[in-house]
C-alpha cells in the first residue's frame, strides 16, 4: 500500500555526488528523511506521543476517579477534555489510552517481525516443503477477514492485554513473512551467498548474519506500518465489545461507550478518536518516509 | 484456459477448507471449554443447564474429529442456527447477503469515479495543490479508525443537519434500513438512497484514496514510458495519447486491484454496518461475535470468505484474458 509519494524527497543521486568524507547506509537514509517534510511531521507526532506516555500519568488526573457530581460535562479548564458519563476525566483516559495503545501496538509489532522473519527466512531459504506449507498458511489466513481472525484468536487466548499483544503478533505476521520470504529467495541466488557457502559457512549462520542484514529494508518499513496497524486492529476489536476488558483504558472501547451519548456529548468520542488518528498518522508517516529514504519497493 | 480454471477453483476450494480448519481449531478445538464459551461468553458464568444444552446442541461432546466433519456438513449447507436467535442460518444468509453486495457494489462505484479521476488529475497536475492535498489527505483517511469516520459523517449529517434545518436533499438518517425500495435488485428508491449514502461513502473511504494513490503513480509510470513518448512525436492529440495510450497502461493494475478489493469489502463492512446499521453480513457477524455465538460467526465468515474468493478468481481469469503476456495453463 503507497501512501506517499517518492518526489517528496530529492533523488538518492545527489546525495551521492557530494564527495567528502564516506557515510553509512543509515546516514544518507536520515539525511533524506530528514528532507521530507511529511515524514519529519510524523516523527514528531511519534515523538510527542510517546512523551505523553511516558510523561502524561505525573501530570493528569486519575483516570479510575470518579466524580459523583459531574457528569458528562463539556471541556472545562478543570477537565480540559471534559468529562465522561461516569463521572471520570477524559482527558486522563485518554492519556492512558495512548499509554496502552502505544504499549500494545509496539510489542506486538515486536513479536510479529520476529514471527515473520523466522518464517519468511526458513521457507525462502530452504523452500520445499516447509515453503509450500508455510505459505499455504499465509494464504489461507490472509483470506480470512481480519477482525475475524483475530477474534478467533482472542477466544482461545483471552482477552488480557497480553492475550490481545499475542493475538495481533499471530496475526499480523503474514506480509512480515511473504516479504523476508521474497528477498531470500532472491539473495539465495547470489554471489556473495555463494561465497559464503563455498567457505563453508553454516546454513544457519548465512541466513541470519549474511542475508538478513541485506533484506532487512523492506522489514524496517513493515514494522512503522505494523504499528499503526496494530494500534488501529486493537481499537477495532475493542470497539466491537471483544477487545481488551475493563478496567484498562482502550481507545476503542472508550469510543464504544460514547457512541449512545454522541447526540448530546461527542466530546466523549471526538477526543479518543482523534487520539487513535494521531497516534496512527505518525505512524503511517513515519513508515512512508521510510520508504522513500530506503528506495524500498513494493511494501 | 479451461485447465487454468479448474486448477484455479481447485485452489480455491483447497484455500477454503483450510480457512475452515483454522477457525474451527481456534473456536471449537482449542478453547478448552467451547460449551461455555457459547453459552455465556467471556467470564460470565453460565447456568449449568445452559451449557448442557449447548454441548447436546452442537455435539460438543463427540470426539473432535467427528465435530470437525459434522460442523464442515453443516458449514457446507449453510445448516443450523443461531444459538441466541433460533433463527436459521440459511434465513440469515438469504435476506442479509444481498444488503452486502449491494452495500459493497455501490462503494465500489464510489471507489472507482472518485479513485481514479483524483488520481488521474493528481497525476496531470504534479505537485498542485490538489495533488498535495490528496497526499497527506491519503494518509489522514487510512488513519482514522473506520468506526469514527462513520461517527463524524452521521453527527455531521445525520444529526447536525437535522438540528440546523439543513435542505431536505442534505439531511441523512442516522440509521439505514435496507429491506425497501431496490430496483432490479441493486437500483435503490430515492428513499433508499438516503439511507445508502452515508455508509457508502465510509465503506468506499480507505479504498478510494488508495486507489487514487495506486492510479497515480501507474500514471505517471505510464506517461514516462517510450509508447507515449511515440503517440505524442506522432502528434496525436493529448487528450487521445492520455485516454487510449497512457489510461489504458496505467489501469491494469488498478483494476486488478479493486477486483480484489470487493472480497475484501464484503469483509471489511463488519465495522461499517455496525455502525449504520446496516442490515448485511457483517454487522449480523458482529453482533454474533459479541454474543459469542460461534457457529454464527463460522459460516458467515465461511460466505465471506467464499465471495472474497471468488472475487479473486474473477480477476485472475480476467486479468489473464486482458493481458496477452499472461499464458494460461502454465507453460507447456
Amino acid at each position: 500500500m503507497t501512501l506517499l509519494e517518492p518526489h517528496m524527497t530529492p533523488s538518492a543521486d545527489d546525495s551521492l555526488l557530494v564527495a567528502g568524507p564516506g557515510r553509512s547506509l543509515a546516514q544518507d537514509a536520515w539525511r533524506r528523511f530528514k528532507r521530507n517534510k511529511l515524514a519529519m511531521f510524523g516523527l514528531v507526532l511519534v515523538v510527542f506521543l510517546l512523551i505523553v506516555a511516558i510523561v502524561g500519568p505525573f501530570v493528569v488526573q486519575d483516570p479510575t476517579k470518579f466524580s459523583k457530581t459531574v457528569f458528562r460535562e463539556p471541556p472545562t479548564r478543570q477537565h480540559l477534555f471534559g468529562v465522561d458519563h461516569r463521572g471520570a476525566d477524559v482527558l486522563a483516559n485518554v492519556v492512558y489510552g495512548i499509554r496502552l495503545s502505544l504499549f500494545i501496538g509496539i510489542l506486538a509489532t515486536i513479536l510479529e517481525t520476529f514471527i515473520g522473519i523466522f518464517i519468511g527466512a526458513v521457507a525462502g531459504w530452504f523452500g520445499g516443503m516447509a515453503d509450500t506449507l508455510s505459505m499455504r498458511l499465509v494464504d489461507i489466513m490472509l483470506g480470512i477477514p481480519y477482525i475475524i481472525l483475530a477474534y478467533a484468536f482472542i477466544t482461545v487466548l483471552g482477552r488480557g492485554v497480553l492475550a490481545v499483544v499475542l493475538t495481533l503478533a499471530l496475526t499480523a505476521w503474514l506480509q512480515t513473512a511473504r516479504t523476508v520470504r521474497a528477498g531470500f529467495l532472491q539473495a539465495k541466488e547470489l554471489e556473495y551467498v555463494e561465497a559464503a557457502r563455498a567457505l563453508g559457512v553454516k546454513s544457519w549462520r548465512i541466513m541470519w548474519r549474511h542475508i538478513l542484514p541485506n533484506e532487512f529494508q523492506p522489514v524496517i518499513v513493515l514494522v512503522a506500518v505494523g504499528v499503526g496497524g496494530a494500534i488501529l486492529a486493537e481499537a477495532a476489536l475493542s470497539f466491537l465489545g471483544v477487545g481488551i476488558q475493563p478496567p484498562a483504558p482502550s481507545l476503542g472501547r472508550m469510543i464504544a461507550d460514547a457512541q449512545s451519548h454522541f447526540a448530546s456529548a461527542p466530546y466523549l468520542l471526538l477526543f479518543p478518536g482523534l487520539a487513535i488518528v494521531v497516534t496512527v498518522l505518525g505512524f503511517l508517516l513515519v513508515g512512508d518516509g521510510l520508504r522513500d529514504a530506503l528506495d524500498v519497493k513494493d511494501v | 484456459m479451461t485447465t487454468f480454471v479448474i486448477r484455479r477453483i481447485g485452489s480455491l476450494l483447497l484455500t477454503l477448507l483450510g480457512g475452515y480448519t483454522v477457525l474451527f481449531i481456534l473456536f471449537f478445538a482449542l478453547p478448552s471449554d467451547p460449551a461455555e464459551v457459547i453459552a455465556g461468553g467471556n467470564g460470565k458464568n453460565p447456568p449449568a443447564a445452559v451449557i448442557e444444552n449447548v454441548t447436546k446442541k452442537y455435539h460438543l461432546d463427540d470426539s473432535i474429529p467427528e465435530q470437525y466433519v459434522r460442523r464442515l456438513w453443516d458449514t457446507v449447507t449453510l445448516g443450523g442456527e443461531s444459538f441466541q436467535t433460533h433463527e436459521p442460518l440459511v434465513e440469515t444468509i438469504k435476506t442479509r447477503l444481498p444488503n452486502s453486495l449491494r452495500l459493497a457494489v455501490w462503494a465500489m462505484l464510489i471507489e472507482v469515479t472518485v479513485g481514479i479521476s483524483t488520481g488521474v488529475l493528481s497525476a496531470r497536475r504534479r505537485n498542485s495543490l490538489l495533488d498535495t492535498a490528496s497526499t497527506l489527505g491519503t494518509a489522514v483517511v487510512s488513519a482514522i479508525p473506520v468506526f469514527v469516520l462513520a461517527y463524524l459523517l452521521r453527527q455531521v449529517t445525520g444529526v447536525y443537519a437535522f438540528q440546523h434545518q439543513w435542505p431536505e436533499w442534505a439531511r441523512f438518517p442516522v440509521l439505514s434500513e435496507a429491506n425497501h425500495g431496490w430496483y432490479l435488485g441493486i437500483i435503490p428508491s430515492l428513499d433508499q438512497l438516503k439511507h445508502l449514502v452515508q455508509p457508502a461513502l465510509v465503506l468506499a473511504s480507505v479504498s478510494t484514496v488508495i486507489v487514487a494513490r495506486l492510479t497515480r503513480t501507474t500514471m505517471l509510470e505510464a506517461a514516462g514510458s517510450d509508447h507515449v513518448r511515440t503517440a505524442r512525436a506522432k502528434g496525436l492529440r493529448e487528450r487521445r495519447v492520455l485516454t487510449r495510450h497512457t489510461l489504458r497502461n496505467a489501469l491494469i493494475p488498478v483494476v486488478t486491484f479493486i477486483g480484489i478489493d470487493f472480497g475484501t469489502m464484503v469483509g471489511f463492512a463488519i465495522l461499517t454496518e455496525t455502525v449504520f446499521g446496516w442490515p448485511g453480513l457483517g454487522s449480523r457477524v458482529a453482533r454474533a461475535a459479541s454474543q459469542s455465538d460461534l457457529p454464527v460467526v463460522l459460516t458467515l465468515s465461511m460466505v465471506v470468505m467464499a465471495i472474497y474468493g471468488v472475487a479473486n478468481l474473477i480477476v485472475d481469469i480476467s486479468y489473464a484474458k486482458l493481458d496477452p503476456r499472461i499464458r494460461l495453463g502454465g507453460a507447456k
